[in-house]
This record gives C-alpha cells, sequence and structure tokens, in this order.
C-alpha cells in the first residue's frame, strides 16, 4: 500500500508540472493552430534564470525571499521571451501555410538550447540546497514539503487560469479568437493582443514549472527543455489538444503513468526492462489512448472542434 | 460629411475585380439596401467596409475619418457593427457569452447587463436558453441572436449581410421587426438583401448592384414601382 501511495504522489507531482507546461502548449494550440515546439526550451530558460538568481541570491537572503525572487525573475524573462517569440517567429507566418511556422518553432528550440549553452554552459548546474528539507508520513508514503509546495502552487495556478479562460472577458475574448479570430475582431476583439496575452499567460506558466523541475530534481541543464517539452505536449496531446482540462488532466495523468510504469515495470517483466524506460511508457500509453481516442481524452470529434 | 460615404471603392481577389468603383452614402439615421443578383459584389463591399477585406483603391469615411487600412476591431469601436453572412455565431459559447461579446467594447457594465435582460425580455427564446451553447439554437434563433449582439456594440452604423437567408417567414417578421426597432433608437442602416420586396418596404433608399457596380439609386418607395425594378428584382 504504501509504496502504492508514495508513486501516486511521485507521479501527480511530476504530473502537476507536466501539466504547467502542456497548459501553454494547449493554449497556443486552441487559439492558433500552432505547435510551439519552443515552449520546452522556455520552461529551461525559466529554470536556467530561477536557478541562477537563486544561487545568487541565497547567502544575501533568507531562503523565501531569493525563492520568490528568482521566480518572479524567471516569469518576467519568461514572458518577455515568448512575447518576442511570437512577434518575431511566428506572427510574421500567420497566413502561411502550416508548416512555415512549424519549422520556425523547431528552430526557435534550437536557438534558445544554444543560447542556454553559450551563456550557462554544457554543464549541469545544481540547485542551491537551502530549502528545507521536512517531509510528512502519510500511512508509510513520504511526501517532501518541495513536493507538496509544487502540488499546492500547481493546482492553486490552473484553477485559477480554469477561472479566467471560463468565466472573465479575457477568457471569453480567448475562446471567442480561438474559434474564429476574424469574428472576434468584428466583435471589437484585438486578436493579435489575445495572442500575445496568451503567450504571456503560456510562459509564465513555464516559468513557475521551469523553477519547480530545477528545484525538485535538484538541477538544470540547457537540454532538459526537450524531453520535458516532449512529455508535456504529449500530455497535452493525451488530454485533447487545445482543451484547457486536457492539459490538466493528461499532465496528470501522464506523471502518474510514468512513476507506476518506473516503480513496476521491473516486476512486470521479471526484471527485462528497469525503470530507465519510464518515458518509453508513458508514450507507450499515450500511443494506445491515441489509437482509441485519437482526439484525446476529452478533445472533441475533429469535426466540431473551434 | 457625416454617415458613412465610399467613393470609387475598388476591390480586387486576384485578378478578379469584384468591385469596380462604387460610390454610396449612407446617412445618419438613414436606411440603405443594396439589392442584387448573387456575385455582384455586396457581400464583399460590407466586409470592406468592416475590414474584413483591403480595397484596392477609393476612400471610405465614417463621420469624416478614414476607415481604410483599419483592423475590423478598430472600425467597430468607430461605431460601425457587422451582421455577417451565416450569422457567425460562436457555436461553442453560450447564448449568454455571445452577447457578452456583442458588448465587449464597452466600459458599462451595468447598462450592459440590463440591455442584455431586456433582450431577453423582447425575445424569450433566447432567454430560455441564455446557458445553451449557440450553435444549438435554430437558424432564425441564431440571426436574431446575431443582431442583438452586433446591436450590444452599440454602433451608430448596422451593416447586415443576408440576415434573411433560409429563415421561415416568422422569422423573417422577427428579423424585420428588431431592425425597425434598432432604426428607431438611431441606428443607420446598410442592408444586403436577397428578398428586394423586404428590404425596399423597410428602407429609405435602395441601391440596386451588378457584377461590381451600382446600377440604379433611388428612393425605395420610388424602385418598388419603378417597372425595370419590378421586371427585374421584384417578379412581376
Amino acid at each position: 500500500m504504501s509504496i502504492l501511495l508514495q508513486q501516486l504522489v511521485n507521479g501527480l507531482v511530476l504530473g502537476s508540472v507536466y501539466a504547467l507546461v502542456a497548459l501553454g502548449y494547449t493554449m497556443v494550440y486552441g487559439i492558433l493552430g500552432l505547435i510551439n515546439f519552443a515552449h520546452g526550451d522556455v520552461t529551461m530558460i525559466g529554470a536556467m534564470v530561477a536557478l541562477t538568481s537563486i544561487t545568487a541570491l541565497s547567502g544575501h537572503l533568507p531562503w523565501p525571499a531569493a525563492v520568490a525572487l528568482g521566480l518572479i525573475a524567471a516569469i518576467a524573462v519568461c514572458m518577455v521571451l515568448g512575447y518576442f517569440i511570437e512577434r518575431l517567429a511566428y506572427r510574421p507566418l500567420r497566413h502561411a501555410p502550416r508548416l512555415a511556422p512549424l519549422i520556425t518553432a523547431i528552430g526557435v528550440s534550437i536557438i534558445l538550447q544554444n543560447l542556454a549553452m553559450l551563456i550557462w554552459g554544457r554543464q549541469y548546474l545544481a540547485f542551491p540546497a537551502l530549502l528545507p528539507q521536512t517531509w510528512f508520513d502519510i500511512d508509510g508514503a513520504r511526501i517532501t514539503s518541495i513536493q507538496l509546495a509544487i502540488l499546492g502552487i500547481a493546482l492553486t495556478i490552473m484553477l485559477i487560469l480554469d477561472f479566467l479562460v471560463r468565466h472573465t472577458r479575457l477568457g471569453r475574448a480567448m475562446r471567442a479568437t480561438a474559434q474564429s479570430p476574424q469574428l472576434a475582431g468584428l466583435m471589437g476583439i484585438n486578436a493579435n493582443q489575445i495572442i500575445s496575452i496568451t503567450f504571456l499567460i503560456g510562459s509564465a506558466l513555464a516559468a513557475v514549472a521551469g523553477l519547480m523541475v530545477s528545484a525538485y530534481y535538484g538541477l538544470a541543464h540547457y537540454y532538459m527543455g526537450f524531453l520535458l517539452g516532449l512529455k508535456a505536449f504529449s500530455a497535452a496531446v493525451l488530454g485533447g489538444i487545445g482543451q484547457l482540462r486536457g492539459a490538466i488532466l493528461g499532465g496528470l495523468l501522464l506523471g502518474v503513468i510514468e512513476s507506476f510504469g518506473a516503480g513496476y515495470i521491473g516486476v512486470l517483466t521479471h526484471g527485462l526492462l528497469g525503470s530507465n524506460y519510464q518515458d518509453v511508457f508513458a508514450f507507450f500509453v499515450l500511443i494506445i489512448v491515441l489509437m482509441v481516442r485519437p482526439s484525446g481524452l476529452l478533445g472533441k470529434p475533429a469535426a466540431d472542434r473551434a | 460629411m457625416t454617415g458613412l460615404a465610399l467613393h470609387h471603392i475598388r476591390i480586387r481577389y486576384g485578378h478578379l475585380e469584384a468591385v469596380q468603383g462604387v460610390d454610396l452614402h449612407v446617412g445618419d439615421g438613414e436606411r440603405v439596401c443594396l439589392i442584387g443578383a448573387n456575385g455582384a459584389g455586396k457581400t464583399t463591399l460590407l466586409k470592406a467596409i468592416a475590414g474584413l477585406l483591403p480595397v484596392h483603391a477609393g476612400q471610405i469615411h465614417f463621420d469624416g475619418h478614414s476607415l481604410l487600412r483599419r483592423a475590423p476591431h478598430d472600425i467597430l469601436r468607430h461605431g460601425i457593427a457587422l451582421v455577417p453572412e451565416g450569422r457567425g455565431m460562436f457555436n461553442q459559447l453560450s447564448v449568454a457569452e455571445n452577447l457578452s461579446l456583442g458588448a465587449y467594447t464597452r466600459t458599462d457594465p451595468l447598462a450592459v447587463r440590463q440591455e442584455i435582460n431586456r433582450i431577453y425580455d423582447s425575445w424569450p427564446r433566447l432567454g430560455e436558453r441564455r446557458h445553451q451553447p449557440a450553435g444549438q439554437l435554430s437558424g432564425g434563433e441564431q440571426q436574431l441572436l446575431s443582431i442583438q449582439r452586433a446591436l450590444l456594440s452599440r454602433p451608430r452604423l448596422l451593416l447586415l449581410d443576408e440576415p434573411t437567408m433560409g429563415l421561415a417567414p416568422l422569422m423573417t417578421e422577427a428579423v424585420f421587426a428588431s431592425l425597425d426597432m434598432a432604426h428607431r433608437d438611431g441606428v443607420s442602416i446598410l442592408l444586403v438583401e436577397q428578398n428586394a420586396r423586404l428590404a425596399l418596404a423597410h428602407s429609405d433608399r435602395a441601391a440596386i448592384m451588378e457584377t461590381g457596380r451600382i446600377l440604379i439609386t433611388g428612393a425605395s418607395h420610388a424602385l418598388i414601382d419603378d417597372p425595370t425594378v419590378q421586371a427585374a428584382y421584384l417578379g412581376l
């Protein structure tokens, strides 16, 4: 029981980070029909900025202040980055064939990785050991204070975002623009402004996720955005891309699947495959789900999607 | 000059010139209808006024401001709202959300709420279905919703593209009733309509368009009695 619960906790923590990144993919896809492959690398930049600022500030400030300032710095940098990526790389291609912005997105991803390598080097950076190492025992499973913080903050952000999109003027404008930018324009909505805001929000979420993942694993690396982005994108597809709640469900599910996969794959295959196959396991489940439901768990059939 | 003034408007789709030098004026509080066969360029003209299509040559002024090279959201803020062909519903958004979007540019939420409640009172079917997706309404209900949504932006000029297309007679009447109501509130109207008889009956002036040009303009009541107009457009 306790191992099961432990895997579930670990999976939900990991999954809530995936979900935050997946929301960025799904919001942009919902509005532009574009898969922003650079989003994983924006998350990486967020992790790098947070880690570097917290390292620089620790020793001068108490740890909560250092972490808060590091988070603010990461959010600010990622928002500026996301804004300019859209303005410079995607907006000029708004009416180009769909393949063009997709290739550009991959290009932006490579640029960000190389930029990060130039700034921070090729080595793994260690997250400063300043967070308190406390934990709680629940029925034999151990949840650390970092895990608890990640879960709590991620869920709070998701609830706020869900409310924003469903019940506010901005959210209505976002959903209207997602259905038809032209029609939204006739309502007086400036679609370009809404698209910029979408990138700003997605990038801020990526920054938070970047800090979380680097604090959780205790390190950051210029290439970390690739696999993280791929998994978050898969999570968005799993839940039904374009659907906010789908991204949340898909992220949490992918985290849990991965965690259980890593925990039990050795037992299931009598030791043939080890926990290093956890990534394969997650993508295997993704393929199975998409064979049964091509539009994802919460996705609507392609015909009546906005 | 107040109102909407089009001056030698030309609009092209590639090499095809859909509108070939149109002059048109819609005065303050005036109702003008644009009739003519399919492909005459009526929809193209409305879309250009609303900013959805670029104008190749000519001038568009509204209350003295040029509307050329302005985005649709900007033109709406100048007081021109378009009820597009096919109703332009946000299908998955509720009736209430569609109406709220109509009032997107408004900054007086209390008055907006009152106006939306008045819409529900006047059109109970919309009120009953306010939380349902707009895509589930009947065609006529969607058309009424589209018109009321456009009026919520408090436009001074309302452009309508074939608002009665495919509607049952009762719904067609309701559409014209809501246009008459808007007109009494001081809204100018530029109406593109297939049903020439109804359009002429509910307008002050009419322009007849054919292959990208305006052939005849005149007072609507005079055109109704014009034998050539009767023969060509009223099927008499």
